[in-house]
């Protein structure tokens, strides 16, 4: 439907990538001054379309119009010159170079050499502009996740953007910081601009967008005024089914302490204190979850419970066994399984086998280890049998991992981690980047654990996930522990403000 | 020991890390795009023995040291289409390029180890300054290449820290897919900037061949090549370090030649063997020395150092 | 801004490699690289073809061109070997003509100054065969804990070390240990002499002349065990995992730090016994200069060989072959041209088979 008062239309957008349709001819308007959000479940083809968009893939067949005008975008750069923009959900920051650079970066009427009191002097104007306070001179790696997003919308911004896209700009953010965002992305929308929106939280879709844009499985599913629009009818327009948001979870049968933290101590990469004298508890039968903004020790959490990471200070006991300092191998040793957030990088060997990721722990006891020996046999074995008890859908136990998908990779993690029958489960975000049925599956192996009498230990930038499955919640915020609560009393507004440090600071540190 | 031994020492420095500077700094230009290029010692190679070889038979040193530029250049090419476009392995294929480079250098020079004469460049006291006491003799009183040597250095220095290009030079070794979606063309520069490494390699080559140790013997970088990937390190990726680095090399790489000529020396000629290890022993210790001070100050590789980039992969 | 409708070719990635390919692509690869190194050849002014033809012929013509081959070929199966165990981890120790020396010093120390003359010949070569692993273990194990501890790159520091032992042998072999100043030792005694297949040619008459010696035997059977434990322990499963993704071995509970070290060890000692078994086999004295490039020949046959140990016996006879006809072929340095050449074809060309070549309006 050819429309002239579109600021941006793409018509009959096709994508292929090896083996998938990302894109199948997807048509996608927005005007001035709208905020249009595009909508769908990971892998649903937001991010292509948009990455199409912008100039960064070329789409076998389809057009782009700017302001009714067909535009052919062969890079970034020819889309940034007709106007538009992106903040990636990864943002594209070069982490060394300060924020005027990275305003700058690629500018092509800058002088030859650098004046960086003009630069800094452009970028504090922007920011002035449009209520987005940063420090030009402050180098990216010392700003906070919020500050870089500033950046970013800066960046693009100052290239004279008119349409700006922004991928899941709120999933990185506290409650209160997206409130911020929500206020700028208003100022711009009365300024003329047009914001595509991309997102798969429901709630913040109703509330910001003007129009809605669902994609399912590479297709459109729906376009619809945001007005009206219930989360359930967006669900099931993502989804293609009816969903249900709870989980009907048995009450938590508490039994022994498995694992205790007191007062643990940790430095991140950069020797800086990570954790700060944090103790918990974890009992059996429970899941407590740690909520808190990414970047306030949830990682270095993880590692230090695993061993992976060293503890300056504090003891830790595992099933009433002091395991403080010990290596990742005797913390496996005493029972801790751990789910990392990286699965690719961390949790698996992309080239061994299926197979060989399955054993990456077992191999060194019988049936698989014998001796200095291992079992192939014995280990193709049990391979087929955690397959089948997984339903990992892969080609055989001697596919490379690297070839499956996310989903399955996360239950390869799962089947070793489970199989192990651990004392004490650390699961950090085990449902970033899954579509829904594998986040369903997912959380459901969670609460059987659970239901078994494992303590896990379930560490979540996704508050949804939180207060879906967890008993218990601990918010964490640089390094500490700012409260705790039984999930069935916890407010969402309330645990929001203390992931943000929280005025309430003085309450939260008595508890 | 007075002080016209330091002073001679310090000059020799300047005069012997020549070569490994013009290297180093090419590997910085190469690994600050995001390219590890660990075949430096078969460009110099390549360099030292197409220089001395257009040198002798044209009878122009600067012809040779232009050829080496190219040479250098051309290998270069080799290594960023087979890491940059096919996306081979790095380290491999520096290998490769030494190997290459010290068997081809063999074969093209074997006609040349004989010759002694080919012209050389020329040597330069800069009026006045030559005369200043110590400084003189230190700093101005060079073959001609040692001066461009100098002025490499803190050019280059500025082009990485003050320019524009040197900034996106930067981020496309930082952070590759944050300069492409800016319309930086990640791969074009990759290639010029590790050719242009190739070709100061290149040129390395050709001020040992031309200047410093006027001749061609096989294998005459002596690891110089090597030295230089280790300086890139201790220099944390910055030109003025590797300067320093590469100059002291250069008085230690020296220092045999004066120690000879030491009474203990002298009673026992073998211990020059072991002033000959010096060099490298300093190399492993200065990269011992920045491995400590690296952790301390998190200084690190450019953050890409390595990796292929590839823009059209699906992501999550 | 239009860049106009002109063609452009691109490299495209096949998702899966045909079976064809897979099979065809060594045989493909090593052709190009002969094709290339004829080339070059030309260019230098040698006729190809007769060079080709002539060195073949020296190396694989004859039962005695065979045992020459053997006799280059043993050094670089055990250095070959000893520096796929460090890319298997993806240690990148390039150091092993340095460790080839130090384990040649110290079998050398051990044969002239250590045993007693008359020391029966098999305990003889036992004692120099574990100085040569220890010497070489030594020269691998500096760079192992720099790298495990510090983290400092491997690749110049395994080279570093092979420059400095360079020098430490000469000075032994001009200074102390010196035969007349020349650069070379005294002979060893025949005890400390690897038995040759030409020994036993009265035994054997097809033996007679045959100058290879047992290090062959030892080479073959260092390769099949490597074989066996890379496909059934315990200790090379970790290594494996290790090599492919070293955050995930981390992570299942393997020790780094204890297997960088670990591994540096072997990898140089294997080569200190490559160092060892040339001393005792071929040259029966210590030498300045002994070897002609195998530790870094050895990094070339261990990346064509896939790391698979049993392959490495195989492309370690192919570069024998080269060296042995190439000895015989002037210019001198055609051999390390073509290996250099080899290497390059194939590390360039094995990406290329993983791409489509694609032609884009």
């Amino acid at each position: 439907m050819p429309d002239a008062t579109y600021a941006v239309e793409m018509r009959d957008i096709t994508k292929r990538f090896p083996g998938v349709l990302a894109n199948d001819h997807v048509n996608f308007g927005a005007q001035a001054g709208e905020v249009h959000a595009l909508l769908g479940e990971n892998g649903a083809g937001k991010s292509t379309l948009m990455n199409v968009l912008c100039g960064l893939y070329r789409p076998e067949a389809g057009a782009i119009l700017i302001d009714g005008q067909p535009v052919h975008f062969h890079s970034p750069r020819d889309a940034i010159q007709s106007g538009v923009g992106m903040v990636h959900q990864h943002f594209m920051l070069v982490q060394s170079q300060s924020v005027a650079e990275n305003v700058f970066l690629g500018v092509r009427n800058a002088s030859f050499s650098l004046r960086s009191q003009q630069m800094a002097a452009a970028v504090q104007k922007i920011g002035d502009q449009y209520g987005l306070p940063v420090d030009p001179n402050a180098k990216i790696w010392q700003l906070s996740v919020g500050e870089q997003q500033r950046v970013e919308i800066i960046k693009i911004l100052y290239r004279g953007a008119r349409i700006l896209v922004l991928d899941e700009p709120t999933a990185v953010l506290t409650p209160q910081e997206s409130e911020m965002l929500f206020q700028t992305l208003r100022a711009m929308k009365n300024d003329g601009k047009t914001i595509i929106f991309i997102s798969h939280k429901l709630e913040e879709v109703i509330s910001i967008a003007d129009n809605v844009t669902v994609l399912r499985a590479g297709k459109v599913a729906a376009t619809t005024p945001a007005k009206g629009m219930t989360k359930a009818q967006l669900a099931s327009l993502m989804v293609g089914r009816q969903v249900f948001f709870q989980f009907d979870k048995a009450p938590a049968k508490l039994g022994e302490v498995r694992l205790a933290l007191a007062g643990v101590e940790a430095q991140d990469d950069k020797f800086l204190p990570a954790l700060r004298g944090v103790s918990l508890e974890v009992r059996s039968g429970e899941i407590v979850g740690i909520a808190g903004v990414a970047g306030n020790g949830q990682r270095e959490l993880a590692e230090t419970v695993t061993g992976l990471r060293k503890l300056t200070a504090g003891k830790i006991t595992v099933a009433g066994r002091d395991v403080t300092g010990s290596p990742p191998l005797v913390m496996i040793d005493a029972g801790i399984a751990y789910v990392p957030e990286d699965r690719h990088h961390t949790g698996t060997a992309p080239n061994l086998s299926v197979a060989e990721n399955l054993a990456l722990k077992a191999y060194r006891k019988p049936p698989i280890g014998h001796g200095a020996l291992i079992a192939p046999d014995a280990m193709q074995t049990s391979a087929v049998d955690l397959i089948r008890a997984f339903d990992i859908s892969t080609p055989g136990p001697q596919t490379p991992a690297r070839k499956l998908s996310g989903g399955n990779l996360q239950k390869v993690i799962l089947a070793r981690e489970i199989s192990a029958e651990p004392q004490v489960l650390i699961a950090a975000s085990p449902t970033r980047g899954l579509d829904i049925g594998a986040t369903e599956s997912v959380r459901k192996l969670l609460l059987a654990q659970r239901d078994e009498g494992a303590a896990i230990l379930l560490i979540s930038e996704d508050l949804d996930e939180i207060f879906a499955i967890s008993d218990r919640i601990v918010v964490m915020y640089e390094g500490s522990i700012m409260g705790e609560f039984p999930t069935a009393e916890a407010e969402i507004g309330q645990v929001g403000l203390l992931m943000a440090g929280g005025e309430h600071g003085a309450h939260a540190s008595a508890v | 020991m007075d002080l016209s031994f330091f002073v001679v020492l310090l000059a020799a420095g300047i005069r012997y890390g020549t070569g490994t500077l013009f290297a180093t700094i090419g590997e910085i230009f190469a690994e600050r795009a995001g390219v590890l290029n660990v075949g430096i010692e078969g460009m110099m190679l390549m360099g030292a023995v197409t220089a001395y070889g257009a040198a002798y038979y044209t009878g122009n040193p600067w012809l040779g040291l232009l050829v080496a530029l190219i040479v250098g250049g051309v290998m270069a090419l080799l290594h960023a289409f087979v890491t940059i476009t096919l996306r081979a392995d790095q380290v491999v294929s520096g290998l490769a390029l030494t190997l290459l480079g010290a068997g081809l250098s063999a074969v093209i020079g074997a006609p040349l180890v004989e010759v002694r004469d080919a012209p050389q460049l020329p040597a330069f006291p800069i009026p006045g300054l030559a005369q200043i006491p110590i400084l003189g003799p230190i700093f101005f009183d060079h073959n001609v290449i040692v001066y461009i040597g100098l002025l490499a250095a803190p050019i280059a220095w500025w082009y990485i820290y003050r320019t524009r290009p040197g900034m996106e030079l930067r981020a496309i070794g930082e952070y590759p897919a944050a300069a492409d979606v800016l319309g930086i063309a990640v791969i074009r520069q990759r290639y010029l900037y590790v050719i242009f490494g190739g070709m100061l390699a290149g040129l390395g080559g050709a001020a040992l061949s031309l200047a410093i140790t006027p001749l061609w013997v096989e294998g005459m970088t002596a690891g110089q090549g090597w030295i230089a990937l280790g300086l890139v390190i201790f220099a944390s990726w910055n030109p003025l370090r590797a300067a320093l680095g590469a100059y002291l090399f250069g008085a230690i790489g020296r220092l045999p030649l004066d120690l000879q000529n030491l009474p203990l020396f002298l009673a026992n000629p073998q211990l020059g063997y072991f002033a000959r290890m010096l060099p490298y022993l300093f190399v492993i210790l200065l990269m011992i020395i920045s491995a400590r001070g690296n952790m301390r100050r998190r200084i690190g590789a450019p953050a890409a150092l390595g990796q292929p980039y590839v823009r059209e992969e699906r992501g999550a | 801004m239009h860049r106009g409708g002109a063609p452009r070719i691109r490299f495209e990635r096949r998702l899966e490699q045909p079976r064809w390919l897979s099979i065809a692509s060594p045989f493909i690869l090593v052709a190009a690289a002969l094709a290339v190194g004829a080339a070059l050849l030309a260019l230098v002014g040698a006729a190809p073809l007769v060079v080709y033809g002539r060195m073949a012929e020296i190396a694989f013509g004859s039962a005695y061109g065979w045992s020459d081959t053997t006799i280059k070929a043993t050094p670089l199966i055990l250095a070959g070997l000893g520096v796929s165990i460090a890319f298997k981890m993806r240690l990148w120790n390039i150091g092993a003509e340095g460790q080839l020396f130090i384990g040649a010093w110290c079998a050398t120390g051990v044969a002239l100054f250590l045993m007693p003359k008359d020391t029966p010949q098999a305990l003889m070569l036992l004692a120099m065969g574990l100085a040569g692993f220890i010497g070489g273990a030594f020269w691998g194990f500096i760079p192992g804990v720099l790298k495990a501890k510090l983290n400092i790159n491997e690749i110049i520091t395994t080279l570093m070390l092979t420059y400095v032992a360079f020098q430490w042998n000469n000075f032994f072999v001009y200074g102390p240990w010196s035969q007349r100043g020349f650069g070379l030792t005294e002979q060893f005694p025949k005890s400390a002499w690897m038995p040759r297949f030409t020994d036993f040619g009265k035994i054997f008459p097809a033996f007679q002349g045959m100058t290879a010696h047992f290090g062959i035997l030892l080479a073959v059977i260092l390769a099949v065990f490597l074989w066996f434990v890379w496909r059934r322990s315990k200790w090379g499963f970790g290594v494996k995992i290790i090599g492919d993704n070293p955050r995930a071995a981390r992570y299942a509970g393997i020790n780094l730090t204890r297997n960088i070290i670990v591994v540096m060890m072997l990898s140089g000692g294997l080569a200190g016994i490559a160092g060892m078994v040339e001393v005792s086999g071929v040259v029966h004295r210590l030498q300045e200069r002994f070897s002609p490039g195998y530790g870094y020949t050895a990094i070339i046959i261990a990346w064509l060989a896939k790391l698979n140990p049993l392959a490495i016996i195989l492309v370690s006879y192919l570069f024998g072959g080269l060296l042995v006809g190439g000895d015989a072929i002037q210019p001198a340095g055609i051999a390390g041209m073509l290996q250099g050449v080899i290497l390059f074809v194939v590390v360039g060309g094995e990406s290329m088979l993983q791409y489509r070549i694609r032609v884009e309006r």
